[in-house]
């Protein structure tokens, strides 16, 4: 599966900065989205995918049966998840001040700071 | 002596204190420091004469083999005792001549920091502690030629002295550098017995080529010598000071120091010679051009440091010990003379020789001086002076290499010199009476005192030169020719240099009678001068603004994609270079795939590049949504529970706020052309490419053990916890999860404060609305 994740993270990767680099804030707004989505599955899928063993400790056992995935990945983009949300709803409430104030969706009618 | 130098900087820090309860005396009684030091360095005198050397040893940075240990030969002797001395007449001097400036107590504290780096300077055994001195001279400097900072042409001369001495100090901390590696010491004592291993190095060429540099620059060296004569912006004090007697000399002092070390060579020979006779011969031809007496000397000091050079550069023992007497010679004289050219231009409010005349009557104290200083600046007997031209002439004549090119250049130099000399002291004090811009007076005492004594000392020296035979002696010895026995006299016989010296005689007359006639014809060379070094330096600094500009718009353009396109192709190029070339990419892999993981690879690809092309919002969100709940799919077949429910949580809520928040907003437009489309395709499909690479070579490569096996086994036992995730989150890691809740709230009450604020202005518009209904 890793192989096929690989090609499939390019082209999320690719659509994120394609995304970023348009000159309409939603869209690097989502561009974000797709970037931080692109590079927790990087991290999750280029530490080794493991079918049908999730990392659990079985009741009444002091550690797992056999082989389980790696926990660690999953917990530092378990953090990833969070705390992108949290910086994208920061930036979609700024984009929608921005628009109320300035009237535009157009990054380059942001340059002056006296609207 | 440390306690004294770095109190020197204290008692610096100290003096508007000072002032406010000396007044203007403030500075007599900071005389008194250097004359302290002064002193106590005559007291070391039979010590230093005995051919011994002093160390006074103080670990700085014992680390990193960094002392303050000072060094006292003959050599750092001499140059400490006339900056001291010279210190102490010139204190006085400002004083009297700066009485009542606004700004005096600002002045003293710049020139006591200045003669306490000076004096750490010449005193330094320690590479790294000289060069941190050497660079303290080149600020102090730079503040006190801008001390008349509200006048933009002083300001321009003191950046121009500052850039072109740091830069040269940048070179010399390069080649200080390469100097401690070649000779394994930062000790300039231990690098002088290490003379041989440093030549036979093979960063010999480099490190003598910087240091030179340094060195050059410092001292005013042809093609640097520019900046000395615009540093005349600063007060006369000043000139005389670190323009004349010892900041310029710095680089002379350390060529003459690092002479044992690196002195000798044919590369040295060359350079240090033919430098110096140029800039003898160029610093003599641009003084005559000149009228202003502060610039006339300016330049007759950059030809007497080019003497120096030269003189080094020989490095026989006659010549060095010529460099021993004109330098001592020198410092005197030039000394005198600056001080007398700051009583011309305090008394009669100008500094143009050619307006002056007749004053003797009116100062006829400053006069005298003025010629006995002058008669030892043109090398005539029974001066000073004298002795260094024909101690010079004579080692030239003994001197095998490049003589024919030399000795024309010092003749040349030594017939302009004599009418520079004749100028200053003939053309203010006599002829007619000229009326200047205020009624010359006698100068003060204080203003007195100091140039009398130099002159004093010039003559004296000359009378009775076997005075000086020990001092010389010991600072050859110090420079390094070995022996020390020297034996000067005023009168050596009628021998070549002699003659030389009256050829040069009638001929400096002749030019000093012809000086006006001459200055018109060499006007005309006008166009030719203005193409010199200076030239090359203004080229220089606004091509670097140019170029600062030019990059700036190029790199700053303030659109965000911009940098972003920079960010990703420097990325490309650094990280494609190092997979594809640096390490040969092999990537080896299996295919093993069920169908509905590749239906969900399939899914998410999908979401990604829908949300590209599509023109709505609502839609665009939807394709967003679509790819995060493959991702989450992704999770759930692969053993990740909690990344799955999280993702899912988290896509929810975010499909929830991009609706609502964006739900007002218009469709998209379209805002740029196709090739900018295409542009912005190619680099992020490089990007995505290079990902995908290096996301391969990484899964092909050998596979490091896991760190997490602690956790597996201990997540239970120790943290009491079956779901393994979860107990790394809260108990192993729990300082992370505390830190992404702060980041969480940050991002709360941002977002509750944008919304809050939003919500109050429509609350205050609607009470507007409100009251304007109840009005109507």
């Amino acid at each position: 599966m890793e192989p096929l994740l690989a090609v499939a993270i390019g082209i999320l990767f690719a659509a994120a900065i394609y995304m970023m680099l348009r000159r309409s804030i939603v869209k690097l707004v989502i561009g974000l989205m797709l970037l931080s989505n692109a590079a927790n599955l990087l991290i999750f899928a280029t530490a080794g995918m493991t079918r049908g063993a999730p990392p659990l400790v079985p009741q009444g056992l002091t550690a797992p049966e056999g082989a389980v995935a790696d926990p660690l990945p999953q917990a530092l983009v378990l953090t990833a998840i969070v705390i992108a949300f949290g910086v994208l709803s920061f930036a979609v409430v700024l984009v929608r001040r921005a628009w109320e104030v300035v009237r535009a969706d157009d990054l380059d009618k942001m340059k002056d700071t006296d609207t | 002596m440390q306690l004294a130098v770095l109190g020197g900087f204290v008692v610096a820090s100290l003096v508007p204190l000072l002032h406010r309860w000396f007044g203007a005396g403030t500075a007599r009684v900071l005389a008194l420091l250097p004359a302290a030091i002064a002193a106590w360095l005559l007291a070391q005198w039979p010590v230093i004469a005995a051919g011994e050397t002093l160390w006074l040893e103080w670990a700085w940075v014992p680390g990193l083999d960094i002392t303050l240990t000072f060094l006292i030969d003959g050599l750092a002797w001499l140059f400490a005792m006339l900056i001291s001395m010279i210190g102490t007449l010139v204190l006085l001097y400002a004083g009297d001549y700066l009485h009542g400036h606004r700004d005096l107590p600002r002045f003293l504290v710049v020139i006591t920091a200045f003669m306490m780096s000076m004096l750490g300077l010449v005193l330094a055994d320690n590479l790294v502690t000289l060069f941190v001195f050497w660079e303290l001279t080149s600020i102090t400097s730079y503040l006190l030629i801008g001390f008349n900072h509200t006048d933009p042409a002083a300001r321009k001369s003191a950046q121009q002295g500052l850039f072109v001495t740091v830069g040269g100090g940048l070179a010399l901390l390069a080649g200080f550098v390469m100097l401690a590696l070649a000779g394994d010491s930062w000790s300039l004592a231990e690098l002088n017995t290490r003379g041989e291993q440093l030549k036979a190095h093979v960063l010999y060429l480099p490190l003598l080529i910087c240091v030179l540099l340094g060195a050059f620059t410092k001292s005013a060296q042809f093609p640097f010598h520019f900046w000395l004569p615009n540093a005349m912006a600063a007060p006369t004090p000043v000139s005389a000071y670190l323009h004349s007697a010892t900041m310029v000399k710095a680089g002379v002092y350390l060529l003459a120091r690092l002479h044992p070390a690196l002195g000798g060579t044919e590369p040295w020979v060359i350079t240090l010679s033919l430098v110096g006779a140029l800039t003898m011969a160029s610093g003599a031809f641009l003084a005559i051009q000149h009228t202003n007496v502060k610039t006339l000397l300016a330049y007759s000091t950059v030809m007497a440091l080019g003497t120096l050079t030269m003189l080094l550069g020989i490095g026989t023992e006659a010549a060095l010990t010529a460099f021993v007497v004109f330098l001592l010679a020198h410092s005197l004289y030039k000394g005198a003379l600056f001080m007398v050219a700051g009583i011309l231009d305090h008394e009669t409010g100008t500094r143009d020789v050619t307006a002056m005349g007749g004053l003797r009557h009116a100062m006829p104290c400053t006069a005298l001086v003025a010629v006995v200083a002058a008669l030892s600046l043109a090398g005539l007997p029974p001066l000073l002076g004298f002795i260094g031209k024909e101690l010079m002439l004579e080692s030239l004549l003994a001197a095998a290499a490049y003589r024919a090119v030399i000795l024309p250049l010092a003749f040349l130099a030594a017939f302009l010199t004599l009418a520079v000399a004749a100028v200053v002291a003939i053309r203010p004090f006599f002829g007619p009476l000229r009326q200047t811009p205020s009624a010359p007076r006698e100068a003060s005492f204080g203003m007195l005192a100091g140039p009398a004594l130099l002159a004093a000392l010039s003559l004296l020296f000359g009378l009775a030169p076997r005075l000086l035979d020990s001092l010389v002696g010991a600072t050859v010895a110090g420079i390094g020719a070995g022996s020390a026995e020297v034996h000067l006299a005023l009168w050596h016989g009628i021998n070549l240099p002699l003659l030389l010296s009256l050829a040069s005689l009638g001929l400096g007359a002749l030019v000093f009678r012809r000086w006006d006639r001459l200055r018109a014809w060499l006007a005309r060379l006008e166009p030719l001068m203005a193409r010199g070094p200076e030239a090359g330096y203004e080229a220089l600094m606004s091509g670097m603004v140019d170029l600062a500009e030019w990059q700036t718009r190029f790199l700053q353009s303030g659109y965000l994609r911009n940098y972003l396109v920079i960010t990703l192709l420097v990325l490309l190029g650094l990280v494609g270079h190092a997979l594809l070339l640096r390490h040969t990419p092999s990537i080896t892999f299996t295919l093993d795939i069920y169908f509905h993981e590749a239906v969900a690879a399939g899914l998410m690809v999908a979401g990604a590049v829908s949300a590209c092309v599509m023109r709505s919002r609502l839609a665009a969100v939807a394709a967003v949504g679509v790819m995060g709940f493959s991702i989450a799919l992704t999770f759930v077949l692969f053993s990740a529970p909690d990344l799955a429910i999280t993702q899912l949580l988290v896509e929810t809520l975010t499909v929830i706020l991009l609706v609502l928040v964006l739900f007002r907003l218009p469709r998209f437009a379209t805002l740029s052309t196709p090739a900018e489309r295409l542009r912005d395709l190619a680099v992020a499909g490089l990007s995505g490419g290079l990902v995908t690479l290096l996301m391969l070579a990484v899964l092909s490569g050998e596979r490091l053990p896991r760190i997490s096996d602690y956790m597996v086994a201990n997540s239970q036992p120790l943290g009491r916890g079956h779901n393994i995730v979860n107990v790394i989150l809260v108990d192993f890691r729990a300082l992370d999860t505390l830190g992404e809740m702060f980041v969480l709230a940050l991002a709360a009450s941002g977002v509750y404060a944008m919304l809050r604020f939003h919500a109050e202005e429509y609350a205050a518009r609607d009470a507007g609305h409100t009251r304007r209904s109840d009005d109507g």
